[in-house]
């Protein structure tokens, strides 16, 4: 999932500071997961907000509504009669989610009400980690499954280099290295052979906006 | 000749190579390059130039290896794949070639969080076993890594660094077997300290005929005093530093700690002249350029060869 934290408060409270009237619309899938946007803490930002404003005498009316996915245009066909009755939107989403919601109000202000983080896991309540930077040019089926362009620090293709140290990345101790759990996972799987060819220069695709279009299926017509 | 770098030529006629390292100054001062570059003149055969190393802004490596190009001296120019991508390091090499640049070393580098701006976004457009094949490729196939030829392609003899003792130690070997599969000429190890380990690592180089391949250059740092042997076996990562060498260096009154940590090199360096596999030694006199003509006699490495 993608996984998003809550934005200091004071830095919400600033960008919201010239509306009277705001609607904060959740996301209900992701950021719901990972406890950053969901319905929960929607009403608990709009209530910090509410009684933020009332105290430097500058009130706002806060809105609420969670929607299924802000990454979805049919989950926002629900807003299309609010939004008019707001000067603002704030949404809890991911950036993608954030950005769809502009896109469909473009003569609204959206403003985020996260810092959208990574792709990654849920290792128990509260506590997610980064796995995948959706590079698309998966490579887990040579590295046992564990990513080095996620999980190395400096991304290598064709690693460890030479600052592991007892299994851990020089970075930090307490951050394992990629490339050492790569290697035992593969001896383990007696599949060392994946890694004795050299990984050629990685095609970076990530660095212009994507589509992804899949198979039986085209982009529409335009009307 | 790949290169025709006075490096490639001592090591092609078989001679015992010796090289040392030159960190450039955190500044615009040129007469601090000569200046160090003056102690080692004559002492080795090459002179590895450091880039930003551990990740601290410093002046680049190539502008500092035309300064000792100019004062006589031959660079190793040493390029990390952390501050640049592909197009800004193919077209840093066709400078430094244009300026008779001929030796360089491709290291991935320190990780940007040990350095200065620790906030810098790491590049890692590629990985040094990458770095090393797109120098192979400019070289010996005169093209880019995009495909397109290179007008007079640049002939560099192509070093890369191998850490015998980081873990997984029984991977290491391997990974040397890829950088030479990858295309490099001369390797520099990291310090040594763990002789041993050292012993077994190049012994399984040997057997896999790794060193009939690929120059093998021993990296040897002579420990100042017991802090400096603590800090490098506590604080460096992939560093081993044996307990046994931290004693020795105790055992001498805190005034000869230097002398002694410099007589340990010495030793070293006269068992890697008899170690089969070991084509040379790599001095980093870290900050102590001005000890390398004294290290250099006691090790018996006098005169240079002229080839």
């Amino acid at each position: 999932m993608i996984v998003a934290k809550r934005k200091p408060f004071n830095e919400i409270k600033s960008l919201l500071k010239d509306y009277k009237k705001v609607l904060n619309v959740g996301c209900g899938t992701c950021v719901a997961v990972c406890l950053a946007g969901g319905e929960k803490e929607v009403a608990i930002l709009n209530a910090e907000l509410d009684m933020a404003r009332k105290i430097e005498d500058n009130p706002v009316e806060m809105g609420a509504i969670t929607v299924e996915r802000q990454c979805d245009m049919e989950y926002l066909e629900v807003l299309d009669s609010m939004v008019n009755e707001y000067d603002a939107l704030l949404s809890m989403a991911c950036g993608a989610g954030i950005q769809f919601l502009a896109e469909r109000y473009p003569g609204k202000p959206v403003l985020p009400a996260v810092d959208t983080t990574f792709i990654g896991v849920n290792q128990a309540v509260g506590w997610y980690e980064e796995r995948c930077r959706s590079c698309s040019s998966c490579v887990l089926g040579l590295t046992g499954g564990i990513c080095p362009v996620t999980m190395c620090a400096k991304g290598l293709y064709n690693g460890p280099c030479g600052g592991t140290n007892n299994g851990s990345c020089e970075i930090d101790k307490n951050q394992p290295c990629a490339w050492y759990m790569i290697y035992e996972r593969l001896k383990g799987q007696n599949r060392l052979d994946c890694i004795m060819e050299i990984t050629p220069p990685p095609e970076w695709q990530n660095q212009i906006p994507r589509t992804v279009i899949q198979p039986g299926y085209k982009k529409p017509e335009k009307a | 000749m790949k290169s025709g770098s006075n490096l490639e030529k001592v090591l092609t006629a078989g001679h015992f190579a010796f090289t040392g390292e030159l960190g450039p100054p955190r500044g615009t001062d040129a007469d601090e390059v000569r200046k160090k570059a003056s102690h080692l003149k004559g002492m080795v055969d090459a002179v590895n130039i450091t880039d930003n190393q551990t990740a601290v802004v410093r002046m680049s490596s190539w502008a500092a290896s035309i300064i000792i190009l100019q004062e006589g001296l031959e660079p190793n120019y040493q390029m990390v794949c952390r501050d640049r991508n592909r197009l800004a390091m193919q077209s840093d090499i066709l400078g430094a070639y244009a300026h008779g640049i001929r030796n360089m070393l491709c290291l991935s580098g320190d990780h940007q969080k040990f350095g200065d701006h620790p906030q810098a976004k790491g590049v890692f457009d590629i990985d040094s076993m990458q770095l090393i094949g797109m120098v192979k490729r400019m070289r010996d196939e005169g093209k880019f890594l995009g495909g397109t030829e290179i007008g007079h392609p640049p002939k560099i003899f192509i070093g890369a660094a191998a850490n015998p003792f980081a873990d997984p130690f029984e991977w290491r070997v391997h990974r040397l077997a890829k950088k030479i599969k990858a295309g490099v000429d001369f390797i520099q190890t990291q310090c040594i300290y763990n002789m041993e380990k050292f012993r077994t690592w190049v012994k399984q180089a040997n057997e896999m005929g790794l060193t009939e391949k690929v120059y093998l250059l021993a990296g040897v740092t002579p420990m100042k005093s017991v802090g400096m042997a603590k800090y490098m076996k506590n604080n460096v990562p992939g560093m081993d530093v044996p307990d046994e060498l931290i004693k020795r260096l105790q055992g001498v009154d805190k005034k000869l700690q230097a002398d002694e940590g410099i007589k340990i090199a010495c030793e070293q360096i006269e068992e890697f002249k008899q170690l089969k596999g070991v084509a040379g030694v790599h001095l980093m006199a870290i900050e102590w350029e001005h000890k390398v003509p004294e290290i250099a006699e006691r090790a018996k490495m006098l005169p240079r060869p002229v080839v």
